[in-house]
């Protein structure tokens, strides 16, 4: 056989097609996975910081804060675990930039794939490493205390709802690595997303804050995705409509926009 | 409508312009390239060489004017001219945590190729380059030439017609050019056609069968490479004094001996002017700077760099504009 396919002069045949939508998609999800899982210092350090994070404001701030009618470890973990995303997402938001810088992206863009499945790939990949850092999150919140209030299934559909908004996040860091002219510089764009983490109902109840700060707390996006989160925890499914809203309207607003600025690179 | 018919060129570009705001990189570009040949874009930086790859690889569009890629316009049928190219570009663009092997195979798939033709077209590439000792390595280990002749390789996975290679041996060693170069060639003997630019004279002497020199945006000259140093650059005597505050003697001596002005650096002591009479005039004046006793660390002919065919084809002899017998308003032929 060896010897047969070493005697004839081997060509490449043309591709008779561009690529698929979904083919074209899976292959970029599976290229940034790839160098997601093999890079350690990426998922590892993830899970470093986000425990540590959470053991701080579990043991050594909790004590001083109260939630209300809820003890402080089952306020806090619903909340931070639907908000990961927002701290680890800096991380696709460099990857982005980087591909771009490096020349990946003009690889991609000189590629006969449709370009819309460059975003799609991108999303799908990131979703699934969000994906981790949700479960590994909220695997140390059980471990530190956090217990569910209400049925599995309850904790089972706030999960679900966490995944949700790690995709929505997501598009928005895309695009702040698409306007980002290198890495370091989409590290630091994507602080922004510290504003809404920190100033919302994640860590304390947003109507402990100053009456200036509570508007703001209060109505942007992040204070009634946390709020679904933690009432589907205990049965109920106030603000669940809400949150998904404001998820579907950051996929809707971002997708767009980086499917525009990835054919501009 | 794309017409693709075999005598369809290579390259057309008419009053090709793209601009980014305010800048100007490409000003109304003319240029033909027939099929069948290597052609090389020779400017210095910021002449619009990278800006015109990237146009032709529908990175970019262009601002106004034409361009058609082997008869599609990369305005209206952008899919039909990126099925047509490969680009290989500044950047080795390979994933570092993939081995070359995953590469080329994802590269493979991206070109429209099922997963089995993938693998077979990955294999083929490996052994065209000469990768099989480090395919299944990952790309963070391998060297600069390595890198690029696997960027190269990403390139020729979807068997493209026009290989597009920009600038492809900037920042190599002397060792990892020559690897590039044989890989280039190779290729080129297996029938693709190639669009590289370059600022090193060297490089397209060594792959290209033509040349486009390019200048603000727009061509200045086009033709066999032989043609434009001929039309352009006679030999040059260059001289390195060990202390420069005898530039002005030698500059002097070079006169005298060459009957041309000569250029002068006093930050690196070298003066140099150019020579019709070659290994004679040299001898020449070596004798002059010797009965000087001028101190010289280096003296010697050669051939003109692409900065002084530059000089002359922008500068010196502005009001004159450069055509080769065979070209006309930067077109081949």
């Amino acid at each position: 056989m060896t010897m047969s396919t070493m005697t004839m002069t081997r060509t490449i045949t043309r591709p008779s097609a561009p690529p698929g939508a979904a083919r074209a998609s899976l292959e970029v999800a599976r290229r940034a996975l790839r160098k997601y899982i093999r890079t350690p210092g990426l998922w590892a350090m993830g899970i470093v910081q986000s425990a540590l994070f959470l053991f701080s404001f579990r043991y050594v701030f909790g004590g001083a804060i109260h939630a209300g009618a809820l003890s402080y470890v089952n306020f806090l973990v619903p909340g931070y675990v639907a908000t990961i995303v927002l701290f680890t997402g800096g991380g696709i938001a460099v990857a982005v930039a980087e591909d771009r810088a490096g020349g990946f992206t003009d690889r991609l863009l000189s590629l006969p794939l449709p370009r819309y499945s460059i975003v799609l790939g991108r999303t799908l990949a990131d979703s699934t490493t969000n994906a981790w850092s949700i479960l590994s999150t909220a695997a140390f919140g059980f471990l530190f205390g956090f217990r569910l209030g209400g049925t599995l299934l309850d904790g089972l559909a706030a999960l679900g709802l966490c995944l949700v908004y790690g995709v929505a996040f997501t598009t928005a860091f895309i695009v702040m690595g698409l306007f980002a002219p290198n890495g370091q510089a989409a590290q630091g764009m994507s602080m922004i997303a510290f504003v809404f983490a920190f100033i919302s109902s994640v860590y304390v109840p947003a109507s402990t804050m100053p009456g200036w700060l509570q508007p703001f707390a209060k109505y942007q996006p992040v204070t009634p995705m946390v709020n679904a989160v933690r009432s589907l925890i205990l049965g109920s499914s106030s603000d669940v409509i809400l949150a998904l809203v404001w998820s579907a309207l950051f996929f809707v607003v971002f997708t767009p926009i980086a499917v525009v600025r990835y054919r501009r690179a | 409508m794309s017409i693709q018919t075999p005598e369809a060129p290579l390259l057309e570009a008419r009053g090709l312009t793209v601009r980014f705001g305010k800048v100007t990189a490409l000003d109304g570009l003319d240029l033909i390239a027939p099929p069948g040949e290597v052609l090389a874009i020779l400017g210095p930086n910021g002449a619009g060489k990278t800006t015109f790859v990237r146009t032709v690889a529908t990175l970019l569009r262009p601002t106004s004017g034409q361009l058609r890629v082997r008869g599609s316009d990369v305005a209206a049928d952008p899919v039909a001219v990126r099925r047509d190219i490969g680009l290989a570009g500044q950047f080795a663009a390979v994933e570092p945590t993939m081995t070359g092997r995953e590469n080329l195979e994802m590269t493979a798939r991206l070109f429209g190729h099922p997963r089995r033709a993938a693998r077979r077209a990955a294999s083929i590439v490996i052994e065209q380059l000469s990768l099989e000792e480090v395919a299944d390595r990952r790309c963070s280990t391998y060297s600069g030439g390595q890198r690029r002749r696997l960027d190269l390789g990403a390139s020729l996975v979807g068997a493209p017609r026009l290989l597009l290679l920009d600038e492809p041996t900037t920042g190599l060693d002397p060792a990892g050019r020559r690897e590039v170069w044989d890989a280039v060639r190779a290729l080129v003997g297996g029938g693709t056609d190639v669009l590289l630019t370059t600022h090193y004279l060297d490089e397209a002497d060594e792959l290209a069968d033509h040349v486009v020199v390019i200048d603000h945006g727009r061509a200045i000259a086009a033709g066999p490479l032989s043609d434009i140093k001929a039309s352009v650059g006679r030999d040059v005597i260059e001289v390195a004094v060990t202390d420069s505050s005898r530039l002005g003697e030698v500059g002097q001596i070079l006169q005298r001996v060459t009957s041309n002005p000569p250029r002068l650096d006093r930050s690196s002591g070298h003066a140099s002017a150019p020579t019709a009479g070659g290994a004679s005039d040299l001898a020449t004046a070596i004798r002059c700077l010797d009965e000087a006793a001028v101190a010289v660390d280096e003296i010697g002919v050669r051939r003109p760099t692409l900065d002084e065919v530059f000089l002359t084809l922008t500068g010196n002899h502005a009001d004159t504009p450069v055509t080769t017998a065979d070209v006309q308003n930067g077109s081949l032929r």
